[in-house]
């Protein structure tokens, strides 16, 4: 078991920035997540901690010790690779074996380490079959195993998860928090799906175009985002982003107009570029709470969807923008009503032109929104 | 194809260990870094691995191809390699009381002509051939496996076999081609085929052709079967005639292979040995420039000027080959 | 109605006739040869186009003849060993050229393809020279050493081809398991390219086994040739008295073996002269 840290770590591919200034800390034990949309790096990141690709500049430590230069073993990381690649020709057994063997391990503690592994995995009454008779779960399952037998420090796993189908992908997905609880080991998580990031995480990384957006547990992302980038990357369906004028508001918070909803005080501060001009108000879709509405006023609904155990409007602003209401099921409204839209200012989250967020008027009373939410 | 190698670098560079393949360094940063262990121990291994065979075209290839330009510049003979003497350009063409040397032979020239028509005619027609023979695989129909297990046996026969076989048939007097075209009616005495020079080169291309179209014919096949469906079906539904189809589809989308294969064949032809010396030996007719080179070299044992045929030989093939890449890297290049 | 199923069938007809053709023309030659090899001596110079009296009497003289079959044994004894050679020396360079990226690499491509097109003539005083300083003249040995120079590049290049298309995430689980190399190469990636070198060794062997301008210059003695040469230097007293019969018994024995390994894989063979060609 094992810390990570990064420290400004760096990758170039000649001269294009595919990581940019990464710092990080990770504590042992710790299971944390890269998620973000593809090409954002999330992928090399993992591959430079694994040692597959170099670091251009900065420090990798684990343990304190810098590894920037040592290979894979040597760091005693284990990875599961998207496509698996098990090794086709070798049986289940061999599969988990050849790292062992590789490290000259003697006969007698690679049996005990394959059949302890395969045995943690429910993977014992498979171990002379070749990968190609096993089902998509089971491989992936062989794919942690060979990773997890070595007993590296580090567990490193690349979008696992992409190429199995949805059911199987939330049982699999439980399976690894519960191997992750039963080994204790630092695990690293690649994904782009934010629902097994949070799902799974302790703590998420969400990283855009090579740096670091924003780190924290899941509920600290969903509930103070620290930009619109991430606001609108954590959370289903999307966070809606509506264009507001606000103004200062008294000795606290800001005072903002949104079209159709009305005027609404929030507790947030505006800094010197956003006083008077326009800013970004967001709302997620189970914050916004629908009311029939009389006459012209309000929102037209486009559409409906009904889901089961919860429906979802689309509305459109008087200027096109699109949004969308999270209800409880079936939906008291349909498709060519109008209503009108309240949200609850606590809830609502302001982010500046170049998309950050205003940070709220008070910490401590930003702490005692978030628990009572 | 070396064209291509250069283009698909850079794509490919991400994806592997250490991709980022440049040694170069880069600017800033107190620990600037070549690339991981493992990729310097990749690369390492790469030049160690590529040494048993860079040693062997080495030694086979590239150190002999030296040693026939240095003697093609001297006087050396079979049996004494090493008392070779410098002479200068006077295997190629020297003035002595008249022209001599290669360049003022007249059988030189006759096996230069000889080896171009050979090479033109006989690659045309198995562009041609090869067309039709893909045409037909492509089909589907009962037993095509076993058509196309037929159509690869004439490549498979060794060359000097398929020769022999042919030199059989072509028989002047017991031959069964003369006999056939005596039965219809064709001709009304007997051909020798390979002793007539207005016949030989003849009978060599017809051998040639035989065993040479099913290379080409697979290699369009190839590219035959990579062909979209939809295009077809699109012009069955407009109904344009098959003719056209052919020619203004299919034709087209197949010429890269073609043209890949023909280049391959070409190169086989202008270096074409075995099949002539079989069939008709050293006759002035067919002689080639290897023939010519290889009676130089070894039944006349005059090194040095076989060299200097051999040089040129050489020579000409690099220049059909650079010319070759050099319009596959325009062609590639115009159309990325 | 009638009219366009008359020209259905009309049309049907003349496919078949075209396979006919081009099977009859393919294949003649060497049916041909067999039926001559059957015949009787005294039946040897009356065309027929089938053996009325099967006679292996040809077979015989020339299976008795004990410099042929020296030469099949040196046909075999150099084929063998010239695709051993090169599959050893292929794929290690096939993973370096496939798989590794380095500064040189398309230079070393472009060295393999370019001896790739050597004229043969073009290295024979050189080689020539090259064999009897390593007292290889007249021997197997200088076949097998001059035979690499066609057969190593389109092995390396052929075998590249396939290496490439091996998933890079296989190599590096490799890696991560703590594989060299040396270990990726033998242990993952050659047990996955059985294929590939069953296809490159299968054109490699019938490119050894039907050379011939080497095999001439370099050997000397009846004893050592290859079965081309013994087949091309079979002779009778002048040109004219070519003993036909034993040339062609000769060379079935030799095609057989050719033509049933092309028949038994010709999916590979097709494969590994497109994947030389095509996409090299």
């Amino acid at each position: 078991m094992a810390s990570v840290t990064l420290e400004k770590v760096n990758k170039r591919f000649g001269s294009t920035r595919v990581i940019e200034d990464v710092s990080l800390d990770i504590s042992d034990g710790e299971f944390v997540v890269f998620v973000g949309p593809s090409g954002c790096g999330k992928s090399t990141l993992l591959r430079l901690i694994a040692g597959l690709e170099s670091i251009t500049h900065g420090d990798l430590m684990i343990d304190d010790t810098r590894v920037n230069n040592m290979t894979p073993p040597e760091r005693g990381i284990g990875m599961v690779f998207q496509s698996y690649a098990l090794y086709p020709h070798m049986s289940v057994y061999d599969n988990i074996a050849f790292g062992l063997k590789l490290a000259k391990s003697d006969r007698q503690t690679v049996d005990e380490r394959v059949r302890q592994t395969a045995k943690i995995l429910q993977l014992d009454g498979l171990l002379d079959r070749l990968p190609k008779a096993l089902s998509g779960g089971q491989r992936q399952r062989v794919a942690i195993g060979r990773a997890m037998a070595r007993e590296p420090r580090i567990l490193l796993f690349d979008e696992p998860l992409s190429n199995l189908d949805a059911a199987l992908r939330v049982q699999t997905r439980n399976e690894i928090a519960h191997l992750h609880e039963r080994l204790g080991a630092t695990m690293i998580y690649v994904t782009h799906d934010q629902v097994e990031a949070m799902t799974l995480a302790d703590r998420i990384v969400v990283l855009n175009e090579g740096h670091v957006e924003q780190t924290g547990s899941p509920r600290e992302l969903y509930e103070r985002p620290g930009s619109r980038f991430v606001a609108g990357f954590i959370g289903s369906p999307k966070m809606n982003f509506l264009t507001v004028k606000a103004r200062r508001e008294g000795g606290a918070g800001c005072r903002i107009s949104v079209p159709g909803m009305g005027e609404h005080v929030l507790s947030r501060q505006l800094n010197s570029d956003s006083e008077g001009g326009a800013v970004t108000l967001g709302v997620r879709p189970e914050h916004l709470k629908p009311v029939a509405a009389t006459g012209a006023v309000g929102f037209n609904i486009l559409n409906v969807e009904y889901l089961g155990s919860e429906a979802y409007l689309y509305l459109e602003t008087p200027d096109g923008e699109p949004l969308v209401c999270r209800t409880e099921a079936p939906s008291a409204f349909a498709r060519g009503e109008r209503v009108t839209l309240d949200f609850a200012p606590h809830q609502a989250h302001l982010f500046d032109h170049e998309g950050r967020a205003l940070p709220p008027v008070d910490a401590s009373e930003a702490r005692v929104s978030a628990t009572m939410s | 194809m070396a064209a291509q190698e250069s283009n698909d670098a850079p794509s490919e560079n991400a994806r592997y260990p250490g991709g980022n393949g440049s040694s170069r360094p880069s600017a800033e940063g107190p620990h600037r870094e070549r690339g991981t262990r493992v990729r310097r121990q990749r690369v390492r291994a790469a030049w160690l691995f590529l040494t048993p065979m860079l040693i062997g075209l080495a030694v086979v290839a590239g150190w002999p191809l030296m040693r026939t330009f240095w003697f093609s510049l001297t006087d050396a003979s079979l049996s004494s390699l090493g008392g070779a003497q410098f002479i200068g350009f006077e295997n190629y063409l020297v003035f002595d009381n008249g022209w001599y040397g290669i360049l003022a032979d007249p059988l030189w020239w006759q096996s230069v002509w000889n080896t171009l028509y050979f090479t033109l005619i006989s690659v045309s027609l198995e562009a041609v051939l090869g067309v039709i023979v893909a045409m037909v695989l492509n089909a589907r129909f009962r037993g095509r496996t076993l058509v196309r297990a037929a159509m690869l046996i004439p490549w498979a026969i060794p060359t000097v076999v398929s020769a022999k076989i042919w030199a059989w048939m072509l028989n002047d007097q017991f031959g069964i081609i003369n006999h056939m075209l005596l039965g219809v009616g064709l001709i009304d005495t007997p051909l020798s085929w390979t002793a007539d020079a207005s016949l030989s080169m003849w009978a060599v291309i017809m051998v040639d052709v035989w065993k040479a179209t099913p290379f080409v014919a697979l290699l369009v096949l190839a590219a035959l079967q990579m062909l979209p469906s939809d295009c077809y079906e699109a012009a069955r539904v407009d109904g344009i005639s098959p003719v056209k189809v052919f020619f203004r589809v299919t034709l087209p989308l197949i010429t890269p292979a073609l043209l890949v294969a023909v280049i391959f064949r070409a190169l086989d032809a202008l270096r074409v040995f075995d099949v002539i010396y079989v069939l008709t030996s050293n006759a002035a007719s067919t002689m080639t420039m290897s023939i010519y080179a290889r009676q130089q070299l070894v039944e006349f044992q005059d090194v040095g000027y076989g060299s200097a045929a051999s040089t040129l030989l050489f020579m000409i093939i690099a220049l059909v080959t650079v010319v070759y890449l050099y319009l596959g890297r325009h062609r590639l290049g115009g159309g990325k | 109605m009638s009219l366009r199923m008359l020209k259905s069938i009309l049309l049907k007809i003349g496919f078949w006739a075209l396979v006919a053709v081009l099977v009859l023309y393919a294949v003649f030659p060497f049916y041909y040869a067999v039926v001559t090899s059957l015949k009787p001596s005294s039946e040897l110079f009356e065309v027929s186009y089938w053996v009325d009296s099967i006679d292996f009497f040809n077979y015989a003289a020339v299976l008795s003849q004990p410099t042929f079959l020296a030469a099949i044994r040196n046909s075999v004894l150099v084929a063998v060993s010239v695709v051993i050679i090169a599959l050893l020396l292929g794929l290690t360079a096939a993973w370096a050229l496939g798989r590794v990226r380095f500064r040189g690499r398309t230079m070393v491509m472009m060295i393999v393809l370019g001896v790739s097109m050597f004229p043969q003539v073009a290295v024979l005083s050189g080689l020539f020279e090259v064999i009897r300083t390593l007292d290889l003249y007249n021997s197997p040995g200088g076949l097998i050493l001059s035979y690499t120079i066609f057969t190593l590049p389109f092995t390396v290049w052929i075998l590249t081809t396939f290496m490439r298309q091996l998933p890079d995430e296989l190599e590096e689980a490799a890696i991560v398991d703590g594989a060299s190399p040396w270990i990726t190469l033998t242990k993952v990636f050659m047990p996955l390219l059985w294929p590939a070198m069953v296809t490159t060794g299968l054109l490699a062997f019938i490119a050894a086994w039907n050379e011939f301008l080497f095999a001439l210059t370099f050997t000397l003695t009846d004893t050592q040739r290859t079965v081309p040469v013994a087949i091309a230097l079979i002779s009778g007293g002048s040109q004219y008295e070519l003993p036909w019969g034993p040339i062609m018994a000769a060379s079935v024995i030799v095609t057989v073996p050719l033509v049933v390994l092309v028949v038994i894989f010709q999916r590979r063979i097709v494969s590994g002269l497109t994947a030389g060609a095509v996409k090299g």
